[in-house]
């Protein structure tokens, strides 16, 4: 790796991380992929659904196939209020998953939107009692705001429904956020291919998490390392300052060329 | 506002004939949009679309993968209580069939859950008949407690409660209730329900709504396909589902996918439904509610559950007994249906596996623990 890319920090919580991609563990047809995938990926953190998982199963748990390496993320997957997260988070702390937490409040199943304010509420009281929280929600710079003032850890806006794979419809949006909120910016949801990952990357988010495109894709492992290396790309890109996009090519004979005379 | 209102509208429309109108276009419109209204529902369930099956099917397998992923969430039915006071004329608990009776005790509830818990299983469907009298809310309380225990997702498919009720089914632990109208046909409804509480078909059509206004997490809906016009009755079945995923966004509304068995009595569907013609549903109702579980049950044999999973079907059901104490081995009751798919949870678990699919035992987390 040159030097440029190993002295670009991405930390979260305190924490340093040597890859921008996060993955997850829901839709795969077997979940003994999963370690492939982390290592084809690189990725360092992966997210799992507390609700699917099964402290009392003696085997056939999701927890079996995650790596020992990494960084667990669970999350809030099944809450409908704020009340729900919390609860949710506290018991997956409880149950030896560490204190990261990715807050997902949805209260609607027709187009499975997070509810910011809900999640706002849910990051103030996880936060205050020392969880690294990691909010999903919707590209808005007043909610990403008050995440910021609730104490969240990093803000996870979605670019494109959940399980849309549209890419980044948010991409607007997604931009001022970048560019007013001074906290990791990790754009979840909807990145359906390896260039939507990458162009995310380019515009200066932090970090990207896909689950989808990884867990769905013909060759999940393949997938996951063509996401590592569009996330590298990207980030890279973004270092090295790309020049400016014309909306027209230059003129040949310039309108001001007179006064070079 | 009930859905009844929303029938209403349609009344002055003869929507059996209209779908026959349907023209192969019709059904390429429907298939080329993200979310169809009741227009393109009902192209995709005319006789137009049932030339077209596989188009269907291609657009519906990538819907499901995409939502769904290769995960198929499985789980088992436990009958706890077979006393009726209907005379639904398919059903083998009919009232007037003169077989035994039995109602679980909560030790023999606790046996069943046993068993149930030791195959891997952790959502279970807790059946009862229609007999108030016998099965009152106090005792389906009692018989989630026990439950409780053992699982961290129960689900009621119980006679019709009020909204009340139902709030006092959620505080005793159940997550969520399946409830078929049967037939949307008020008609062939009433023909279907002769006698017993059932037979008033407004405050059976609007029990998935009570359930949702008390807040139940999950709310399956559907038809009994075989008793009215399959075609109209996967209409209603998906509208309604629609209706309600609308009103109360914060709900999970499923369907399910039950086609009419022959049962003990030996009754047969006068409108039968054939393997083509359920397959037909599965795609409308999919490309029409792309986010809505699907359930199909083992009313189904297992080469025609296995076929149509990767069409849309998100939930199966495995190791089932249609019979209370079914589970226990002993004195089981007389069966509600026959089933087709006899398999148990670790054949049903191995078939998904050898497809490339995961089976998903546990999906929810009860957030109030019983306390020892």
């Amino acid at each position: 790796m040159h030097q440029d890319m190993m002295d670009d920090l991405f930390e979260i919580g305190g924490e340093r991380l040597g890859s921008r991609l996060l993955t997850g563990t829901g839709k795969y047809g077997d979940d003994a992929v999963i370690p492939e995938v982390c290592a084809a990926s690189g990725s360092e953190v992966i997210t799992v659904a507390l609700r699917r998982v099964d402290f009392q199963a003696a085997t056939g748990n999701v927890m079996d196939h995650i790596p020992k390496h990494m960084r667990l993320l669970p999350n809030t997957s099944g809450a409908r209020t704020a009340d729900e997260a919390v609860r949710i988070a506290r018991l997956a702390r409880a149950m030896g998953c560490g204190n990261w937490i990715k807050i997902e409040v949805i209260a609607d199943n027709n187009h499975l939107l997070p509810d910011g304010y809900a999640t706002v509420r849910a990051t103030e009281v996880l936060a205050a009692e020392g969880f690294v929280v990691l909010p999903y929600v919707n590209a808005d710079l007043y909610m990403a705001r008050d995440l910021a003032s609730a104490g969240a850890a990093a803000v996870m806006p979605l670019g494109a429904p959940i399980g849309t794979n549209r890419g980044l419809q948010t991409r607007e949006m997604i931009r001022i956020l970048i560019e007013e909120i001074d906290l990791p910016i990790i754009v979840d949801a909807g990145l359906g291919r390896p260039s939507h990952a990458c162009e995310a990357m380019e515009m200066g988010a932090d970090a990207v998490l896909v689950n989808t495109a990884i867990a769905t894709a013909a060759d999940p492992v393949s997938m996951a390392k063509a996401f590592g290396e569009a996330v590298r790309a990207g980030r890279r890109g973004f270092l090295a300052g790309p020049g400016a996009q014309r909306m027209q090519a230059d003129a040949s004979s310039p309108l001001t060329g007179f006064l070079e005379g | 506002m009930s859905f009844a209102e929303v029938m209403g509208a349609y009344a002055d429309l003869d929507m059996a004939k209209a779908i026959h109108g349907f023209q192969r276009q019709d059904v390429m419109r429907a298939l080329d949009k993200d979310r169809l209204g009741p227009d393109d529902l009902l192209a995709l369930l005319s006789p137009a679309a049932g030339t077209m099956l596989e188009e269907l099917a291609r657009k519906a397998t990538a819907v499901t993968l995409r939502h769904f992923g290769r995960a198929v969430q499985l789980f088992t039915p436990l009958y706890v209580s077979d006393f009726c006071t209907n005379s639904c004329v398919y059903c083998g608990f009919n009232a007037e069939q003169k077989n035994k009776r039995r109602q679980l005790s909560l030790d023999e509830v606790r046996v069943e859950a046993e068993r149930i818990a030791a195959t891997g299983l952790r959502q279970v469907l807790v059946l009862t008949g229609d007999a108030q009298a016998k099965a009152p809310p106090e005792y389906l309380e009692q018989v989630l407690a026990v439950l409780r225990e053992f699982f961290p997702s129960l689900l009621l498919e119980v006679y019709a409660l009020t909204q009340e009720e139902y709030a006092r089914m959620i505080t005793a632990g159940a997550e969520g209730l399946t409830i078929y109208q049967e037939t949307y046909d008020p008609e062939q409804y009433a023909r279907m329900h002769p006698s017993g509480p059932k037979q008033d078909y407004v405050f059976r059509l609007d029990t998935p709504e009570r359930a949702c206004r008390a807040g139940m997490r999950w709310v399956g809906i559907g038809a009994l396909y075989g008793l009215g016009d399959w075609r109209m009755d996967a209409f209603w079945a998906a509208l309604h589902a629609r209706w309600l995923q609308d009103r109360y966004p914060g709900a999970e509304i499923g369907l399910s996918l039950p086609r009419m068995r022959p049962h003990a009595a030996g009754w047969q569907p006068e409108h039968p439904v054939s393997d083509r013609d359920l397959t037909q549903i599965l795609l409308a109702q999919r490309l029409f509610l792309p986010r809505a579980a699907i359930t199909l049950s083992t009313r189904e044999a297992p080469g025609l559950r296995e076929n149509l999973l990767p069409l849309g079907v998100t939930r199966l059901s495995a190791g089932v007994s249609t019979s209370v104490g079914g589970h226990g081995a002993d004195q089981a009751g007389t069966p509600q249906f026959e089933v087709a798919d006899d398999r148990s949870v670790g054949e049903i678990t191995a078939m998904l596996r050898s497809k490339g699919y995961q089976p998903v035992f546990k999906d929810w987390q009860q957030l109030n623990p019983v306390t020892p």
